[in-house]
């Protein structure tokens, strides 16, 4: 019998809440199926299961939040034999509080590491937040300096940060850090992670908002529709969204998720050009090499295999930002932040309108035909709305890739924090004078924005010259 | 496998590629990738369902006869 554990989505998270299940008691799972949906201080996140089986027992019900560790349910393997499980029902109430205690025990253990060292020219939080922290509270216009740290050595938590924005949200003057008194209503409204950062992002006021989720949690889809859906009262930029989505009732839920998409969209692109000073470089690259490869390559490969040239230009651009980490990372606080690994950035436009930008994660490690399969995997699921929440918020970089429409020069826009946008154009035969020699070669002209606080245009020339040489050697990619 | 046969085949990988699509206002001679706002992902996926439905590998260097409406019907007509 296989255990089924609350896991440990990210180094910073020691709890989860249980979303949905997928499954129920009897189901047949394979390994690596997503059986559950968790919610995390990050993001909503689809869980696979590691073993293979069938689902015994559920053991948390959804909108149940439990330490790290905790069984969530059991899985009675296949072929591992006729034992049959020993355990009584009982004992499923009894794991839960046992995970629990274990985590309640090791926090002060955790209390007492050692604060990170302190670097003298930092501004005073620096020490307490990590760089997400701190990409997550710009994000939700939160300001650091005010907020409680309730964390390890007084860190401050994704949790404080969100705590902090809601609270900001519904202005408590006189006790703005303190914990909610017990008298305040029985539960707490739940919220969603991705809905509250929404919520912030489209200037809904989540206590107007009801929740479809479970136990009324309120979701990303509610908040969406809030921020359509005209509503009683609402202040700041909710108004015009409002205004907008008012037209007439008849609104379909399409037009909503296509109007808020638009809306978020427009609010990022407009911080960046109102804060970033981009610069632009571009360099034609030769590609003789790579599509000879790319070829002869699919010529021996399944066709639910094969490459597209984007695979290869994205892991050209992957690994150029590993080599060039200048320009892989965050600009926060007015100083740039390296992204931990290189996560690509891909800008999906979904049919029938929209944008959305997921990333492949740890890009630069993957072979071609890795990439290749995860993009189209990537691009699948972003147009049929299954992505999975950690895509959408971890891109250290960002890639556009315009060639399929046609286009042969892309002048980006950077995706606030990150500091560098990758533009693709379309793959075109240009005369090319090689030796003397003029001949017509495959080309793309690929583009670089840049922004100009975290790097400097010798470092960006070096990010596409990077590029080039690479996709000169495809084979070693 | 006829021409006919071959259109509706073509056509119906296409709704499952571009399920938004109105197949219906597509010339036979247009391109099918901007016509239809096929993507390269698209279109492999186009090769690869219809690879699928008529049993055979299409191969990269066919790509290009598979095109139009048209051309891609000759050219499967002649297989499956």
């Amino acid at each position: 019998m296989a255990d089924f554990l609350m896991p440990a989505l990210g180094a910073d998270m020691d709890e989860g809440t249980l979303l949905e299940w997928l499954v129920k008691p009897g189901d047949e799972v394979r390994k690596g199926e997503v059986i559950a949906v968790v919610d995390t201080d990050k993001a909503a996140i689809e869980v696979e299961s590691f073993a293979a089986g069938s689902i015994e027992r559920l053991i948390v019900n959804p909108g149940e939040t439990v330490p790290v560790g905790t069984l969530l349910a059991t899985i009675a393997e296949h072929a591992a034999g006729e034992i049959a499980p020993e355990a009584p029902p009982a004992s499923a109430a009894e794991k839960a509080p046992v995970a629990k205690k274990k985590s309640a025990a090791g926090k002060p253990a955790a209390k007492k590491r050692p604060a990170p060292a302190k670097r003298a020219t930092e501004p005073p939080h620096l020490e307490t937040s990590s760089p997400l922290i701190r990409h997550l509270a710009e994000e939700l216009g939160v300001e650091l300096d005010r907020v409680h740290g309730t964390g390890p050595g007084g860190a401050i938590t994704r949790a404080d940060v969100t705590a902090a924005a809601s609270a900001a949200a519904q202005p408590q003057p006189e006790q703005p850090t303190r914990p909610r008194p017990a008298a305040a209503p029985p539960a707490r409204q739940r919220v969603t992670p991705i809905a509250r950062r929404l919520a912030a992002e489209l200037g809904v006021d989540l206590s107007g908002v009801t929740g479809t989720g479970p136990g009324g949690t309120v979701r990303e889809a509610d908040v969406r529709q809030a921020a359509a859906v005209p509503a009683a009262a609402g202040t700041g930029t909710a108004g015009a969204a409002r205004g907008a989505g008012a037209d007439g009732p008849a609104a379909s839920s399409a037009q909503a998720r296509l109007l808020a998409m638009r809306q978020v969209t427009a609010r990022l692109m407009a911080r960046s050009k109102r804060e970033i000073p981009h610069y632009y470089l571009s360099e034609t690259i030769d590609l003789t090499r790579a599509m000879a490869w790319m070829h002869d390559r699919n010529r021996e490969l399944e066709v639910t295999e094969r490459i597209v040239p984007a695979a290869l230009l994205l892991k050209a651009a992957a690994v150029a930002a590993l080599r060039v980490p200048a320009l892989n990372g965050f600009w926060v606080d007015d100083r740039f932040w390296p992204g931990e690994g290189v996560h690509l950035g891909v800008a999906i436009s979904l049919r029938g309108g929209g944008l959305v930008t997921p990333a492949i994660r740890a890009a630069a490690d993957l072979p071609p035909l890795e990439l290749m399969s995860r993009l189209r995997d990537l691009v699948t699921r972003a147009r049929t709305g299954r992505l999975r929440g950690s895509e959408l918020t971890d891109a250290t970089i960002t890639v556009t890739n315009l060639g399929d429409q046609g286009v042969e020069l892309v002048y980006g826009v950077i995706y606030p924090p990150q500091v560098a946008l990758v533009g693709l154009g379309k793959v075109v035969e240009r005369p090319v004078a090689v030796d003397g020699m003029v001949g017509a070669r495959p080309v793309v002209t690929a583009t670089l924005a840049a922004d100009h606080r975290a790097t400097d245009g010798y470092t960006g020339a070096r990010f596409l010259s990077t590029m080039s040489e690479l996709l000169q050697r495809p084979e070693e990619m | 496998m006829n021409i006919q046969q071959a259109t509706e085949a073509i056509e119906e990988v296409l709704g499952q590629v571009a399920p938004d699509a109105d197949l219906t206002a597509l010339s036979p001679d247009a391109d099918l990738r901007d016509s239809l706002e096929l993507d390269s992902l698209d279109f492999l996926s186009f090769i690869e369902g219809l690879s699928k439905r008529v049993g055979e590998r299409i191969d990269e260097d066919d790509y290009q006869k598979l095109a139009t409406l048209a051309s891609a019907s000759a050219f499967i007509a002649g297989r499956g």
